[in-house]
């Protein structure tokens, strides 16, 4: 992916370029929010990492002139005040997701990478499968090698998440964030409880696990039998 | 609770007092200058009546030494015809009425020292009733008297007069105290209910909010500027406390996101390989986090307690919240081997910030799992309770743990606050600070009571759609 971060601290921007790269990207770097709207309305970009506070051009104000522009690329804000009303305001900006500082590099790249893969507007698909495992967001239901599997609602929104999100690593926050619309750091392991209810129904009575757990990140579903990431 | 009723107020004001006062005192001054008045006006009436009285005798002596007896009954005659005239008077010797236009007279008057002046009542020609006059009688020499008055009803009439203009004008001034006590009053309600309503709604978090000041420079107007400055300062002071949270928070922010950031680098790095080398590094991250987790909340806990939320306040659905919540948590209380009970009322509504509810709520139950398991060796047994008590929605959790010692119920309010028995267990002493600020956000309540056994949290909150408590009616 082609990615655009607008950013004012060297540091912290040659870091994340640096980790971007490494995770395969292709990285671009502006340092005030002018320079980053003229690239941003100059190159086509799979996602813009915009941090809120910038000299020149305060991020809000870039975001939402591009959306003024027409240009609807990605955006994910990220900001040092991670309160409530910063989030609401960052995401009426035009923003499409919203990080708060400091944030574990492998959160933003989980973001990162839904934000780009992200199907565009009206294409949303009535069912997703991957290997055997089949969910049918029509009719809500789930089978696995043709065979029917019940889940509850948020079991299946859960899983609905992550199939969404094939090959990419979800974290927990992510998952807290769409499937429950709760934005708050649980203290407790309360998403790896739900994500091991859900593995119990659809990977254990199954020789081949498609729900993994990704060290240090979160989770991702995908068919063993392809190389993740 | 119940606002007392307008007339109600009306009658309770300083208002009323002060203008009893006002009419008391009014009304005594003004007594005084009307008795004054009129005593004054009866002396100069009097003195008025003297001089006239003594012309007259001058006159008539002047006629009386020229031309004897016959001149003066003369004389007394044309003068009593005269419209308007004085009263007269004169006799024999054997104090038979010779001419004059008095019918009756006491005998007595008469017979008095001569020059005297006398106040007398006669009844005048042509009968009637009797009448007040002031006279003076002179001993003519054979024997004749003369008699020179005027009629006082004229002074008694101006006297009745000046009683009724009294009555009159207590009267008007008696309906000017009540009409000036209502206005007043009125005005002074409704300035001060301003007041009540501006200070509330700056008690509810809205420091820029100032108190009306109405450019007449009266004493209410004094009042509010002087409260007003103040108001300024403590916005000020506040501003600078929130510029240095949020400075903080940026700037150790900054450099905790750096050392974050290397830390994943090293990890992800040639270091990763050696298996010491990487636990350190994960350590390390992981107070990292706490570090900033901590940051965090006490920074929402301060946004809250400044009350900078209220503009997000939304009708929040509280039953399928806590439904929500509990389903949440629930798999991780029976995973745990505890379980979780949850009893919800239907339609359950209040107005607030869904996200700090939640917030509050999941502490709770954090909370709960956490320090209730710990003592009983096996997995917390949580009850989530929401329904209505008392007109104000009531969220409970209730676990069966140790519990919080009466002494501590209090103390485990304040931040960092940490109990012995849980300093082994993770955590920052911050969670149930947030719960009480948002419950004050709230304008709510937290309590910690004993379930016996067990800690029994409850959250009060007033119910959405009654004008809870400070929350000014009409606002969004």
């Amino acid at each position: 992916m082609r990615i655009l971060i607008v950013e004012d601290d060297k540091e912290a921007a040659s870091y994340l370029a640096k980790a971007l790269r490494e995770a395969g990207h292709v990285v671009d770097h502006a340092a005030d929010g002018e320079t980053g709207y003229d690239l941003a309305a100059s190159a086509p970009y799979d996602v813009l990492v915009v941090d809120r506070m910038l000299p020149r051009r305060d991020g809000l104000s870039l975001i939402s002139g591009l959306r003024a522009d027409g240009n609807h690329t990605p955006v994910l804000v990220l900001s040092a005040l991670g309160q409530v009303d910063d989030r609401v305001t960052g995401l009426r900006a035009g923003g499409d997701d919203y990080l708060p500082k400091p944030y574990a590099f492998s959160e933003l790249l989980a973001r990162v990478e839904a934000l780009g893969r992200r199907p565009r507007q009206q294409e949303v698909e009535t069912s997703y499968t991957v290997g055997d495992l089949t969910l049918d967001r029509l009719s809500h239901t789930v089978t696995r090698s043709g065979q029917d599997i019940p889940l509850q609602p948020r079991e299946f929104r859960l899983l609905e998440y992550l199939m969404q999100h094939a090959g990419q690593v979800v974290t927990r926050t992510m998952l807290l964030e769409h499937v429950w619309e709760y934005h708050f750091d649980p203290q407790t392991n309360v998403i790896d409880v739900h994500i091991s209810r859900l593995r119990a129904k659809i990977d254990k009575d199954f020789d081949r696990p498609l729900l993994h757990t990704v060290r240090g990140a979160g989770y991702t579903i995908r068919d063993s039998g392809r190389a993740g990431a | 609770m119940s606002e007392p009723t307008t007339t109600g107020r009306l009658f309770r004001t300083t208002a009323i007092k002060l203008a009893l006062i006002y009419l008391a005192a009014l009304t005594l001054a003004s007594g005084a200058v009307l008795v004054y008045l009129s005593q004054n006006t009866a002396t100069v009436l009097r003195d008025q009546v003297v001089d006239t009285v003594d012309a007259e005798i001058s006159g008539l002596a002047d006629q009386y030494r020229i031309g004897g007896i016959r001149a003066l009954v003369a004389a007394v005659d044309a003068r009593s015809r005269r419209p308007g005239a004085s009263l007269y008077l004169v006799t024999d010797f054997a104090a038979n009425q010779l001419v004059g236009n008095i019918e009756q007279l006491d005998d007595r008057v008469l017979a008095g020292e001569s020059g005297e002046l006398q106040r007398v009542m006669y009844t005048p020609i042509g009968g009637g009733a009797r009448r007040e006059a002031l006279v003076r009688v002179f001993q003519l020499s054979g024997g004749f008297r003369l008699l020179v008055g005027r009629d006082l009803q004229e002074q008694q009439y101006f006297r009745s007069l000046l009683a009724e203009a009294m009555r009159f004008w207590l009267f008007v001034l008696a309906a000017l105290g009540l009409i000036t006590w209502v206005f007043v009053s009125r005005r002074v309600l409704k300035r001060i209910d301003a007041m009540t309503a501006t200070s509330r709604r700056i008690m509810s978090g809205d420091l820029t909010e100032r108190l009306p000041v109405e450019g007449s420079g009266d004493e209410f107007d004094r009042l509010a500027i002087g409260l007003n400055a103040m108001l300024t300062r403590i916005e000020v002071l506040m501003q600078g406390l929130k510029d240095v949270s949020d400075n903080i928070a940026h700037d150790l922010k900054t450099p905790l996101t750096r050392m974050r950031n290397r830390l994943e680098e090293a990890l992800r790095g040639d270091l990763a390989g050696d298996s010491k080398a990487r636990a350190v590094l994960e350590t390390t991250i992981e107070d990292c986090d706490a570090l900033i987790r901590t940051f965090n909340a006490l920074l929402r806990i301060a946004r809250v307690e400044a009350g900078s939320s209220d503009a997000s306040f939304g009708d929040i659905d509280v039953s399928a919240l806590v439904r929500e919540v509990g389903e949440l948590y629930a798999p991780v209380a029976e995973d745990d081997g505890g379980g979780m009970e949850l009893r919800v009322a239907d339609g359950l509504t209040v107005t607030g910030n869904r996200e700090l509810l939640v917030q509050a709520l999941i502490n709770l139950v954090e909370n709960a799992l956490k320090y209730a398991r710990q003592e009983a060796g096996e997995g917390a047994r949580v009850e989530l309770e929401a329904r209505m008590e008392g007109g104000d929605v009531l969220l409970g959790v209730r676990d069966h743990g140790p519990g919080i010692a009466d002494a501590d119920k209090e103390r485990v309010l304040h931040r960092f606050v940490r109990l012995e028995a849980s300093r082994s267990a993770p955590g920052s002493g911050l969670g149930l600070s947030l719960v009480a600020a948002v419950a004050r956000l709230h304008h709510g309540r937290l309590e910690l009571a004993d379930a016996e056994p067990g800690l029994a949290a409850r959250l009060w909150l007033p119910a959405a759609g009654r004008d809870g408590e400070g929350r000014p009616a009409g606002g969004d």
